[in-house]
């Protein structure tokens, strides 16, 4: 009896171990190089790209996804465990500030070598604990059949007659005015298409919009050359260009196809989408939007009347402004992994990066535009948004605008200053408590 | 033989406790650890002592919004949850035809998870909202009864579940005698019934009481804290806090034990108030 009754429990025992035991197992038998990687919707080529280079060189290469907005939380639970992510990235020297403890110095690697413009990458002392790897633009997307369609109107009130012409705020808010009237015509619901304002779809205005007004003032500070450099080095904004920002957020929401007070429910893919089936002229996003443009079913804008136009404040000089052209995303490798793995993973990169096939997937399937000199002239992307940053890029005597969001103190400024707009565009916030919001939030979160 | 069983007890006990202590013990310990840390993630903190809950009391205008917000929440979904489950389960303790199936429907939300049913609600409430030129975000207090809307419609069902059970239990004997006796339906109710489901009503108390104030998914999915963070109940705001900022998981994590200290000390005051009120049958 009694040894029935132990031996019962001796396998009850046993079982149970090796049930937790395997569940544990289970992640081990890891790849030697594990990217983290941040865009989704590039998740199905990276996998490809592993494959291939699995095929050729026999190196494992484990992609992951992090979803939309959860990078951050994503690469917090990864890089703790034991099999952490070999390459991450990080979105600028905020993000650098986190992740300072795993960063692996590269200024020995071939990755950094090929950098144009090595002032692109993130340092601290002699070290470059992040290397960009995809340059992106944005500014205010526009329709040019609908724009067309509307300079031939007889009954326009404007004295411009192509967006070309369009070179400030004033020119720009009369004939967003004026096709407003004329909607009907142009067989529109609005000029622009929603400001999205659900709570993690508002980053076109509360970071986007907000790089214009404070690279404005950045520059003006005398000490620092560098505009992002002096807005992290600002413990206290003044938002001196406030009520130009509202402006423009102005005519955004009061030219919508969305009344004010729905705004709040509105997504990016909902705004994009009213874009791509003809029914707003403009939207304000970036070189990323056109595949979400393209992917739309039914979409009416064809490829070569996607227009790009520099998002104009009303601030004087703005005449030789042009997009806003940056990058968020560096590469960087896990000081942690071991040596072989930190060398695999720079291997990775150099290779897709730097060889014929690599390059072939950045530039035709990824659609970056590098900041690297392996990549020639027809080696570029060629999507209109693409070309359309690189003719922006090439007007003589216009100036770009870089991205010093990427100085923001963080997260929760930019969630505060979007619940503010939202706030404002609904009519419960005043527009000078949206500026003394947004000056008191950089404060506290600095 | 007895006697052996008691012998190998703690062999019996050793899963079970191994388990606990694996994913309920070692954790509880290790996050109060965090919450006195500044940390990136949890194997690189630093000891700071006590300066996360300088922090969390120096900033403490979110947390206590959000502790009014909850507290609000939770009296009136712990009040409206238990009045209608306990109505419904009256009702479908009487011979009705079909009440089987009547109470398979009402318990189904529940089998829905959080974040679907945010989604669903908010997509609802906006579609109602559209007709009149607002949506969900327009007004916080749209979001306050649309999430008690949600975890009416999401907890009725269990609630009921138990209180059916509660009132299987109630001795037929002592009603007949009432009636007997001349007592009318609402003196049985109260005087009878009601005190002889006391078990139950503890239960769904305790579990609709620490539901309110854990709440988390279905906030972030039907309003995610916005107007202005004035729907954020506190479990979304120790998450924002954690998030938000690099350096504040530390405040986030102290945020955290404050709150699982308060949820306990809520939970367990409501027991004691509760369980003095039952008696053995």
């Amino acid at each position: 009896m009694k040894k029935t009754l132990i031996s019962i429990l001796t396998c009850i025992c046993i079982t149970l171990t090796c049930f937790t035991l395997a569940a544990c197992r289970a992640e081990e038998a890891g790849a030697s190089v594990y990217f983290l990687n941040f865009k989704p919707e590039s998740a199905k080529i990276y996998e490809k790209i592993a494959d291939d280079y699995y095929n050729e060189t026999g190196v494992k290469v484990k992609v992951v996804t992090a979803a939309a907005n959860t990078y951050e939380q994503t690469l917090k639970s990864e890089i703790a465990k034991k099999n952490a992510p070999t390459i991450f990235q990080i979105n600028g020297p905020i993000g650098f500030n986190t992740w300072k403890k795993y960063c692996a110095d590269l200024k020995d690697s071939k990755l950094y070598s090929y950098l144009t413009d090595k002032n692109l990458a993130i340092k601290e002392g002699d070290g470059v604990y992040g290397i960009p790897y995809v340059i992106e633009a944005y500014g205010i997307i526009y329709n040019k059949e609908i724009t067309d369609r509307y300079f031939a109107l007889k009954s326009r009130q404007t004295q411009i007659n192509s967006m070309d012409e369009i070179t400030d705020y004033n020119k720009l808010r009369v004939v967003v005015e004026d096709m407003t009237k004329h909607k009907k015509e142009l067989g529109i619901d609005g000029v622009f298409a929603s400001t999205s304002m659900l709570s993690g779809e508002d980053w076109r205005w509360q970071t986007h919009l907000m790089n214009i007004p404070l690279y404005y003032e950045f520059i003006e500070n005398e000490k620092y050359d560098d505009p992002t450099v002096a807005g992290l080095n600002t413990a206290d904004i003044t938002f001196k260009y406030a009520d130009k920002f509202k402006n423009v957020f102005d005519l955004y929401i009061n030219n919508s196809t969305t009344p004010k007070t729905l705004l709040g429910s509105k997504s990016v893919a909902d705004s994009m989408a009213e874009f791509a089936l003809g029914k707003a002229a403009m939207v304000q996003n970036g070189t990323w939007g056109y595949e979400q443009i393209k992917g739309v079913k039914g979409n009416t804008v064809k490829a070569e009347n996607t227009k790009f136009l520099p998002i104009y404040l009303g601030i004087d000089g703005e005449e030789n402004q042009g997009l806003c052209v940056g990058t968020e995303n560096y590469l960087a490798i896990n000081k942690n992994a071991s040596a072989e793995q930190q060398k695999a993973s720079l291997d990775f990169l150099e290779w897709l990066y730097g060889s014929e096939k690599g390059k072939k997937y950045v530039s035709e399937q990824l659609g970056f535009t590098t900041p690297f000199n392996t990549f020639s002239e027809n080696e570029t992307p060629t999507d209109p948004l693409a070309k359309e940053t690189v003719k922006w890029m090439n007007k003589k005597d216009i100036k770009t605008i870089p991205w010093v969001f990427t100085a923001f103190p963080s997260e929760t400024f930019k969630t505060e200053l979007g619940s503010l707009l939202l706030g404002y565009a609904q009519g419960d916030v005043t527009w000078d408590e949206v500026k003394q919001g947004a000056i008191k939030h950089w404060k506290s979160e600095r | 033989m007895e006697k052996q069983i008691r012998k190998y007890s703690f062999l019996l006990f050793a899963p079970v406790f191994t388990a606990f202590l694996l994913v309920f013990i070692i954790p509880f310990i290790l996050g109060i650890y965090l919450s006195f840390t500044e940390f990136t993630t949890v194997s690189d903190a630093v000891f700071v002592g006590l300066k996360n809950y300088a922090e969390v009391f120096k900033n403490s205008g979110d947390f206590l919004n959000s502790l009014w917000f909850t507290v609000k929440f939770a009296v009136v979904s712990v009040v409206s949850i238990n009045v209608f489950a306990f109505l419904i389960a009256l009702a479908l303790t009487r011979n009705i035809r079909g009440r089987n199936l009547y109470r398979t429907v009402f318990f189904m939300p529940n089998l829905i998870g959080g974040i679907v049913l945010g989604y669903i609600w908010q997509l609802i409430i906006n579609g109602i909202l559209y007709n009149y030129g607002y949506s969900i975000l327009s007004n916080a207090n749209f979001g306050f009864w649309g999430l008690i809307v949600l975890m009416n419609w999401q907890m009725i069902g269990y609630m009921m579940i138990i209180y059916i059970a509660g009132l299987q239990n109630v001795p037929h004997e002592q009603i007949e005698a009432a009636r007997v006796d001349g007592a009318g339906n609402l003196r049985i109710l109260f005087k009878i019934t009601i005190p002889a489901v006391m078990p139950s009503i503890t239960i769904c108390l305790f579990l609709t009481l620490t539901n309110a104030f854990k709440l988390f998914d279905q906030n972030l999915a039907l309003t995610a804290g916005a107007p202005a963070r004035k729907t954020e109940m506190l479990a979304l705001n120790i998450y924002n806090t954690f998030y938000g900022r690099a350096g504040a998981e530390g405040i986030g994590q102290a945020k955290a034990v404050i709150f699982s200290l308060l949820v306990a000390a809520i939970a367990l005051l409501q027991l004691y108030l509760t369980r003095r009120k039952e008696y053995e049958n």
